[in-house]
């Protein structure tokens, strides 16, 4: 079951589910979705389920311990004497930090000697041999369970929300295991709170129609995406990443807007067979993407792109160490100092500098995964500094900047900078995305595209014409989001011959259109290598 | 709330807090923004806003904030 659009997936293991889940009075209806997924997690990953199950009783227990630690010193407050309470609440306080503490550097420990020890091992010996030493960093190799890059966000979220007191620790064993292993979210995401989804799974309610047309129009929705357009730009795109010094700088600039369109295609389209699938069973996970290439700058297309992953970072690390006493009292200096823009820009760089080498790194254990991060850490970092600039001058210009042009030239700007941005992300190696990059300053030319020679490498021109038709198609579907339609529920609203009519005439065009069989190689499911 | 209107439009000019009511859920304000606003608030009200309160529900309007300001005055 390599993915969620595996005929093993979307024909077995998930009508299997649905069905039992469907006929099983609601106390069986939890055990099958539990079971279901470490079914599914044992399928993909086999005996390294040990992980999940690690982790999900390690913070069960750190949960409960943070509780009981803090219940313990409520009552030891209680009976106090004044003068003793603020020492009281000290040791509570310092208690509670350190079992925090042990709980993150077991989870986020786990994660770097799985995922990262190779990287910075090997990077390790790299530079003892640029120092004349011998490389002697033993450097292993681990199997990455599925998913641990997203599991365990949410098992260390669990943990720090506990300790925030924003919720309670969870007495239910099963009901935080199903939370952490739910296995519609387990391969890409979302990365859900537990306030979320975890007593939403747990209730287990009763499958009801309206939910069962919604979760399956959009599973639907998410392998056109998928086998339409991201498979079918596959071919093209491994030619030109895996050869660029055979092709023209233009061919490799369209490789990275055919890569963006990928990923989107791929990621997007593999977070609506997870949602719908969530659906089916009456749970409403948190959206991942919000029409993220409607964006008018890099830093609200973080705020639309791969949505739980950014809050995450923002509520996990951006507000903490930026709202943290030392870096409020550098704040305060730096707004006496540089003013009351300037000043937080500056402090709050450290912060923005912490989560964008954790979003690269997160991503992957590799340097081009870093400049990644450090390249949209220093487009945040200038579109901030230059705001006020810009506000001025199209002050002074008269340019509104709420017209239909600005914004669309915003956009524009925009998806060009990701682009780039995404041009790092796959290439294979920091090197070669630097070459890459140069090769298309200084070996522009237009004639593979004039000419159409750029058919004959991956793509011809039919499918070209199909995913430019399905881009403006999407194009007018996020326009109509945008103002609010809820396309989605729309369809299920339909008298039923019409609905019926709407689901073959999509599954027409996906059996016609989708890119598989000879000359098609479908992409591997891109985030859940993260 | 007009000493919180006014510390607003000093951060962010261009946005009208009088009437937006999505300041978070349209991405009228970034991170950065809420960080201002953050230390400008702590400092003219003299009330400390903790991580947990840094939630889009109180930072979507004027209104939510004052709201807010005024809950951390009471809780002293």
């Amino acid at each position: 079951m390599a993915s969620y659009f595996s005929p093993q997936y979307l024909m077995l293991l998930l009508p299997a589910t649905a069905g039992l889940y469907a006929i099983t009075p609601q106390r069986v209806r939890r055990v099958v979705l539990l079971l279901a997924s470490y079914v599914f997690f044992w399928a993909v990953s086999g005996s390294l389920i040990v992980y999940l199950l690690f982790s999900t009783l390690s913070i069960h227990h750190l949960g409960l311990w943070l509780e009981l630690t803090g219940l313990t010193g409520k009552q030891k407050l209680a009976q106090a004497e004044p003068e003793q309470r603020k020492s009281i609440r000290a040791s509570i306080q310092q208690k509670q930090r350190s079992i925090i503490l042990l709980g993150v550097v077991i989870h986020i420990g786990l994660l770097l000697t799985l995922k990262y020890s190779q990287f910075f091992l090997g990077n390790g010996n790299t530079l003892l041999r640029i120092l004349h030493m011998p490389a002697i960093l033993p450097v292993p190799h681990f199997v990455l369970p599925i998913g641990i890059s997203f599991y365990t966000l949410q098992a260390v979220s669990y943990l720090l929300d506990v300790y925030r007191g924003k919720i309670q620790a969870d007495r239910n064993l099963f009901r935080l295991a199903l939370f952490l292993g739910f296995f519609p979210q387990m391969m890409e995401g979302p990365i859900c709170r537990y306030e979320q989804t975890a007593q939403r799974l747990w209730d287990a309610p009763k499958m009801q129609w309206h939910n069962f047309y919604l979760g399956g129009q959009r599973i639907l929705w998410g392998i056109i995406k998928k086998m339409v357009v991201a498979d079918r730009l596959n071919i093209f795109i491994l030619n030109v990443f895996s050869g660029y010094d055979q092709y023209d700088g233009s061919v490799i600039a369209l490789a990275a807007i055919c890569y963006t369109v990928q990923l989107y295609m791929d990621f997007s389209g593999t977070i609506d067979v997870a949602l719908g699938s969530a659906q089916l069973f009456g749970v409403a996970m948190p959206e991942n993407f919000q029409r993220p290439f409607f964006s008018r700058t890099i830093s609200e297309f973080w705020q639309r792109w791969h949505i739980t992953l950014g809050t995450w970072f923002k509520d996990y690390i951006f507000y903490p160490v930026s709202m943290s006493k030392p870096m409020k009292k550098l704040t305060s200096k730096a707004r006496k100092r540089f003013g009351h823009r300037y000043g937080p820009i500056l402090t709050s760089s450290v912060a923005l500098l912490c989560v964008w080498l954790c979003n690269g790194l997160w991503h992957g254990s590799a340097w081009n995964y870093i400049f990644f991060g450090l390249y949209h850490f220093a487009l945040i970092f200038s579109g901030n500094l230059i705001q006020p600039l810009v506000l001025t001058v199209t002050e002074r210009l008269h340019i509104d900047r709420n017209h239909v042009a600005y914004r669309v030239m915003q956009a524009l700007r925009t998806c060009v900078l990701v682009c780039i941005g995404e041009l790092f992300f796959r290439a294979e190696g920091l090197r070669n995305g630097l070459k890459m990059a140069w090769r298309m300053v200084t070996n522009w030319s237009f004639t593979p595209i004039v000419s159409g020679n750029f058919f004959a490498y991956g793509m011809d021109a039919a499918d070209f014409i199909l995913v430019v038709a399905f881009l403006v198609f999407l194009l007018f579907v996020g326009l109509a989001q945008e103002r609010g339609a809820r396309l989605g529920e729309r369809i299920v609203a339909k008298p039923w011959p019409v609905r019926i009519a709407v689901y073959y005439a999509a599954i027409c065009f996906l059996v016609i259109f989708g890119a598989y069989g000879i000359g098609y190689i479908p992409v591997d499911p891109i985030y859940a290598g993260f | 709330m007009d000493r919180l209107l006014e510390l607003l439009e000093e951060i962010r000019p261009d946005l009208d807090f009088e009437t937006c009511q999505d300041l978070i859920d349209g991405h009228h304000l970034n991170s950065l923004d809420i960080i201002s606003i953050v230390a400008e608030v702590e400092d003219a009200f003299d009330v400390t806003i903790p991580t947990v309160e840094v939630i889009p529900h109180n930072f979507n309007s004027a209104q939510n904030l004052w709201d807010l300001i005024v809950r951390l005055q009471e809780e002293g």
